[in-house]
């Protein structure tokens, strides 16, 4: 015990003699949290769209109203020819363009099929999906409008037209707001960034600068070595874990339903999985160069594969699997679940669980390669 | 400047870049492996949404509905449940995105030619695919209750076959929305920016730390020698990942470049010297290769992810933040990326990306000159009376 007591307030003297680091260690998840956070979202709000309306009628005008009542849409342009979508496109200025042709309007009145005709860069596809969706919808919402006339009018006496119209509700996030999704994955993603990169140069660095071999020939165990590499890191990592709930809390308002005791102690299992790569990470490497090559290594899944932005349901079945072994998988489902849906221990059992065996499996390997180098 | 010396350091770095072959694989292969791994396994479609169906009719008509929802590739029927309670729970479990709730009277008020409502009850937590599911499911009833009324006027003579209002959408330049064709720019941006600042980024902050800076400083190497030599070995390396990347999009993607290659190895280019510039800068501003590590990967995993467009749209950002992604070179180079592979646009067009792109390679690396003079000043300073 003596022994790691005494690695650890070297650990920290030599923290303490740079700033710089500190610094970074405490500002950075903050500025990172609030920047991140709040530029992360995902609403469509404002999809400049170019209008060429070549019918000119009551009916279009109407279309063209819905199209923007659906709060996805702003009206960039107003176009007379349909050539000119094609520029406006390609510069950027309009991400999509509706064609209303000329005989929509007496189309409708006619009770015969109207079309207008949606053109959507697809080079953006994610907004793209969107806008293709949101239209859709507003041409079915605007169907059936019309179609409850036709039927009425059409049907004769004694027909009543059948409609199943859903009554939508809308849990946990009623407003539909993407920032209140993506600020607890922004958040996870931060936390493992900072504990994971300052774990993984904790070891590398003494082989580099060659005070390694000191270590080695002083009486310290490997695991004493180990423990007071990580106690350091851990307080960083407690450190930054209340600042990036703090932040997310009172500089980026997200709604926490949660309990916050509980969200504290699933950071802990969650940091236990981050520092324990780190440390991983730290002693398969020669030097700080490719430590920080295998850092990005391992952390470019977390933030692809992990389900931030790219649902997991979506991959393959085979990376599917793959990503039970990516810790932030987990701990997404859990800051997700407290932050928005508010739910408890019952619920998280799975999760914790699985990041419990990852950290103890990841820092079972770490001891074992340190061990074997040492030997 | 003397090409002599730059070459004679040149030759130093390369054979300081050979001794390590780990990391020369990694600034080679890497990117392309990333590029074929994620371009296999990313894309954004909303489909197989699980769906959790609560038949409190059990009728003919209620299960005629359910049949269309677990038809489409939008839904997965995942559960049928007993309770309203059931769908709470499930709902909390993340094991069903929806529930379908049909009330027990849903087939007489059909029968009757009343309006039958059905509950669907979403998890918003993930609003954009709540949203795009709440899309789906209005277009599968519209299309449900077309169908009811159609059999119905058909009884009476009368034929009514499809919605009054489509919209057929055309999509431009990756018309089967392919995510890898997407995907490609921002990845290439991405995984490159993160590559290229990690890798200059040790390229100073190593000298320093190891004690080997004095030599140079004391060399007659002037530092926009030393900086040169330290990028140009480097501009090699990650043109030919660059180009591997490219290759294996090609190859395995079929995105090819409907644009004009030479403008695209433009940007690339002045896209490269940017992140090693980013590199260079921060090597020069830190003491430790800690620290250096730890602010070129703060600075660009997560901000060329989340702050280049490539997936969060900027215009949808909060003005300040819209401000502050002027300063993300990725950017440019991702706005002129999708551009030149894409769509095919030119010069024209994107010169303005070209220019920012150019401002910022240029600011970098006349800062991080300065730094160096300043500090190689200091140093000897320092060292002068002793």
């Amino acid at each position: 015990m003596k022994e790691i007591l005494a690695l650890v307030r070297k650990e920290f003297i030599q923290f303490s003699r740079d700033p710089r680091l500190v610094f970074i260690i405490l500002a950075a998840p903050i500025i990172q949290l609030v920047l991140l956070g709040y530029a992360a979202v995902l609403d469509v709000r404002n999809l400049p769209m170019a209008v060429c309306d070549l019918d000119r009628t009551r009916e279009s005008r109407a279309y063209v109203e819905a199209m923007v009542n659906s709060g996805y849409f702003r009206i960039s342009s107003h176009v007379g020819e349909m050539d000119l979508i094609d520029r406006l496109i390609d510069d950027g200025t309009a991400a999509m363009a509706v064609i209303i042709p000329r005989g929509f309007g007496d189309d409708v009145l006619g009770y015969r099929q109207a079309s207008v005709e949606v053109i959507v860069d697809g080079s953006e596809s994610q907004t793209a999906t969107i806008g293709i969706n949101a239209a859709s919808a507003v041409s079915t919402r605007f169907s059936g409008q019309i179609l409850r006339r036709i039927l009425s009018e059409r049907g004769g006496p004694g027909f009543e037209p059948v409609m199943i119209d859903p009554e939508i509700r809308v849990w946990y996030n009623p407003a539909l707001k993407s920032r209140n999704f993506f600020v607890p994955g922004v958040l996870a993603l931060v936390l493992m960034m900072m504990t994971m990169l300052v774990t993984a140069m904790a070891v590398v660095r003494e082989k580099e600068t060659g005070t390694m071999e000191q270590l080695m020939v002083s009486p310290i165990r490997p695991y004493q070595l180990l423990a007071g590499k990580i106690v350091p890191s851990t307080a960083v990592g407690l450190a930054d874990a209340v600042l990036v709930l703090a932040s997310a809390r009172w500089l980026l308002w997200v709604p926490l339903k949660g309990s916050v005791p509980l969200l504290f102690l699933m950071i802990l299992a969650f940091i236990l999985t981050t520092l324990g790569l780190g440390l991983f990470i730290s002693t398969i490497s020669q030097n700080q160069q490719q430590a920080m090559f295998t850092s990005v290594f391992f952390i470019l899944p977390m933030i692809l594969l992990g389900g931030f932005v790219f649902p997991i349901a979506n991959m393959p079945r085979f990376f599917q699997w793959l990503t039970y072994g990516i810790p932030i998988r987990y701990f997404f489902t859990i800051v997700r679940g407290i932050f928005l849906k508010g739910v408890g221990w019952a619920e998280l059992q799975d999760e914790t669980a699985a990041l419990l065996v990852i950290g103890v499996v990841v820092f079972g390997l770490s001891l074992l390669r340190f061990r074997k180098k040492l030997g | 400047m003397s090409w002599l010396r730059v070459r004679a350091m040149i030759r130093k770095e390369i054979l300081q870049i050979s001794r390590d072959p780990r990391s020369l694989a990694f600034l080679i292969f890497l990117p392309a492996f990333m590029l074929v791994l994620y371009g296999f396994v990313l894309n954004f479609d909303v489909k197989h949404l699980s769906l959790g169906v609560l038949d409190q009719d059990r009728s003919p008509e209620s299960r005629a509905l359910i049949e269309r929802f677990a038809v489409t590739e939008y839904f997965d029927l995942v559960a049928a449940m007993d309770s309203p309670d059931e769908v709470n729970r499930l709902i909390d479990r993340e094991k069903i995105k929806v529930g379908l709730v049909i009330p027990a009277a849903f087939s007489e008020k059909i029968a009757d030619g009343r309006n039958s409502p059905v509950q669907v009850i979403i998890d918003g937590t993930d609003a954009s695919s709540a949203s795009t599911a709440m899309g789906y499911v209005a277009a599968i009833l519209a299309d449900h209750s077309l169908k009811i009324n159609a059999a119905a006027l058909a009884r009476r003579g009368l034929r009514l076959t499809s919605l009054p209002v489509v919209s057929r959408t055309r999509v431009w330049f990756n018309p089967e929305l392919r995510s890898a064709r997407f995907l490609l720019p921002g990845l290439m941006a991405f995984i490159l920016m993160t590559v290229l600042v990690t890798s200059t980024s040790f390229a100073v902050v190593r000298e320093k730390e190891r004690g080997t800076m004095e030599q140079i400083l004391v060399s007659p190497l002037k530092p926009a020698e030393m900086i040169t030599a330290k990028v140009i070995p480097y501009v090699f390396i990650s043109l030919v990942s660059a180009h591997l990347i490219l290759l294996a999009g090609y190859v395995l993607f079929g995105v090819g470049i409907r644009g004009s290659y030479p403008l695209l190895l433009l940007f690339v280019t002045v896209f490269l010297l940017d992140g090693l510039g980013q590199g260079v800068l921060i090597s020069t501003v830190t003491r430790t290769q800690q620290v250096a590590f730890i602010m070129a990967v703060l600075s660009t995993l997560l901000p060329t992810f989340i702050l280049s467009g490539f997936v969060f749209p900027i215009r949808e950002m909060p003005r300040l933040i819209q401000a502050i992604t002027y300063l993300v070179p990725a950017r440019y180079f991702l706005t002129g990326l999708r551009g030149v592979i894409l769509k095919g646009s030119g010069f024209p067009i994107l010169w303005p990306q070209l220019a920012f792109l150019a401002v910022f390679g240029f600011v970098v690396t006349a800062v991080s000159i300065l730094r160096m003079k300043k500090e190689g000043a200091g140093e000897s300073g320092k060292r002068g009376p002793r």
